[in-house]
């Protein structure tokens, strides 16, 4: 009987390994890029990724997640490509060593969004801060990222510039949900509360019940994206050349006319902002 | 709750158009966690068995850890497995995360304290039955586990669905290890949390619907062969 058992579990591991075997096949090459749930929820990467790969066969593999995680992951070594939207933590990476280079890529801006029927009256309000003000005067519901992503970083000096020190807060109006944008809009929308979205994340977002947005254009709420490569000189396992050829193809006018192309409902959501002196080399490069 | 109606048409839509990343998605779902499944029953079930056979020193503390373990939450599974594949950290040279290797032996850590955990509670009962038959006939301890196991075959069926339903539910620890990579990682679970974090709730709910029809046929599946087995007289 002792056998029989034997060849039971033998063919378990045998099948189990079989399985294991068709994931192990023969791969096109690929780059990982640590980014932010902001470009993949927005779809941009569904239409910009196809494209890079047609044209290098190289597949892109994408961690949508917070910009504080992104940057963790790509400190770790896990991964090529960091794209994210906070530039002090992106300076600071490649002034740790970690990152080779930092670039602009894109832009688009952040907005607060809230309940129609806007009990703080923020509607109107030219400044963020005086709107972050608004709702902190009448406590009306405010939702955090709470999550070090690029947006909740934002909000932060958004609080810092309206003087008001939500870190001393004792009532309960503010709220960290601790959890990504999309989840964020959620809570915001079923407690009829005010948050700060990005745009991209927003225009694609189709649970939004009562929430609409009540004021944007504020240069604060500027957006600004960037990407980086992972320092081979630091982690020697990173794809370089791979990865570069990614960076390259963002930059250049291929890659930025394909963002400026990408439109959720008929709006452009990112308006590609690659420094002039780095699409020209690029260019000759992709001809 | 107009959620609920739009979900269910969803859920039907995206059975009968059967897309090719819907198919990708349920397949790599299936393939991650019965993987994960086997190998945690070939670990878990002899360590199940041996603990409800064999008197040891430290037997009793085992026991309490393992049913404790029944409950680690997949996150810190997660986690842990991340911090270990990570390249920072002790087996990065490999270069496993974010691959579905990755998955599966997060799942696996996550899996065999509840296999084990319930085959032991089955061979402690199969024992209390035979225990005195199997010692008048002198077999050796080892024999007796190797009979034991192969007698509760089909009890011990409940442990490995047990085993299959927390594995195939998850999704903390594969979104941690595998990064809901598209094409590459994403399994059914991963794939609700996207929709759900871009407002598509109908959407999610009907990924919901077919994980859940999916998980029925398999647990069918293994009741039927079940019922055939005994019919036909094994034991």
């Amino acid at each position: 009987m002792n056998t029989k058992i034997i060849r039971v579990g033998f063919l378990a591991v045998a099948l189990a390994l079989s399985l294991f075997a068709q994931t192990a096949r023969a791969e096109t090459p690929f780059i990982i890029v640590a980014s932010t749930s902001s470009t993949q929820n927005s779809g941009l990467f569904d239409f910009l990724l196809p494209k890079f790969q047609r044209q290098s066969g190289i597949d892109v593999r994408v961690l949508a997640v917070g910009t504080g995680q992104a940057v963790r992951l790509a400190r770790n070594g896990d991964a090529d490509i960091l794209f994210v939207h906070h530039k002090p933590s992106e300076e600071k990476f490649v002034a740790d060593g970690f990152g080779v280079a930092r670039f602009d890529v894109m832009y688009n801006e952040f907005v607060i969004v809230g309940p129609a029927r806007d009990p703080a009256a923020i509607a109107g309000t030219v400044s963020a801060a005086a709107a972050l003000n608004l709702i902190a005067g009448a406590e009306a519901p405010f939702v955090s990222r709470g999550d070090d992503s690029g947006t909740h970083k934002r909000e932060i000096s958004l609080w810092q510039q309206a003087g008001i020190d939500i870190a001393g807060l004792t009532s309960n109006w503010y709220r960290e949900t601790g959890s990504g944008m999309g989840a964020t809009l959620n809570i915001a929308a079923a407690m009829e509360a005010y948050t700060l979205a990005d745009s991209g994340t927003w225009l694609n977002f189709h649970n939004r019940q009562g929430l609409k947005i009540l004021l944007r254009g504020d240069p604060l709420l500027f957006n600004q994206y960037g990407v980086i490569l992972v320092n081979k000189a630091t982690h020697p396992h990173v794809k370089s050349i791979l990865g570069q050829r990614f960076v390259d193809w963002l930059l250049s006018p291929a890659g930025q006319d394909a963002i400026n192309s990408f439109a959720i409902g008929g709006e452009r959501a990112f308006t590609a902002n690659a420094p002039a002196d780095i699409v020209l080399p690029s260019k000759e490069q992709s001809e | 709750m107009t959620d609920f109606g739009a979900a269910i048409s969803t859920a039907f839509a995206l059975v009968a158009h059967l897309d090719r990343d819907l198919s990708e998605v349920v397949l790599l779902s299936l393939k991650v966690s019965i993987s994960a499944v086997l190998i945690a029953s070939v670990i878990g079930l002899p360590i199940g068995a041996a603990l409800a056979l064999f008197r040891f020193p430290g037997r009793t503390i085992f026991i309490v850890v393992l049913n404790a373990f029944m409950g680690l939450p997949p996150v810190v599974i997660g986690l842990i497995v991340y911090l270990l594949l990570s390249r920072a950290g002790p087996f990065g040279v490999f270069g496993l995360l974010f691959t579905p290797t990755a998955m599966i032996i997060a799942q696996v850590l996550l899996i065999t304290p509840l296999i084990a955990a319930l085959a032991r509670q089955v061979m402690e009962t199969l024992w209390l039955e035979y225990e005195e038959q199997l010692r008048s006939l002198g077999t050796t301890p080892l024999r007796a586990l190797g009979a034991l196991l192969w007698d509760g075959r089909f009890s011990l069926m409940t442990a490995v669905l047990a085993g299959f339903g927390r594995a195939i539910a998850e999704v903390g620890a594969v979104m941690i290890v595998g990064g809901n990579i598209d094409h590459v990682t994403r399994v059914m679970t991963t794939s609700i949390a996207l929709e759900v974090s871009k407002g598509n709730l109908a959407l999610a709910l009907g990924l919901g619907i077919i994980l859940v029809v999916l998980s029925v046929l398999v647990n069918g599946m293994v009741y039927f062969l079940r019922g055939n087995q005994r019919q036909g007289g094994t034991l």
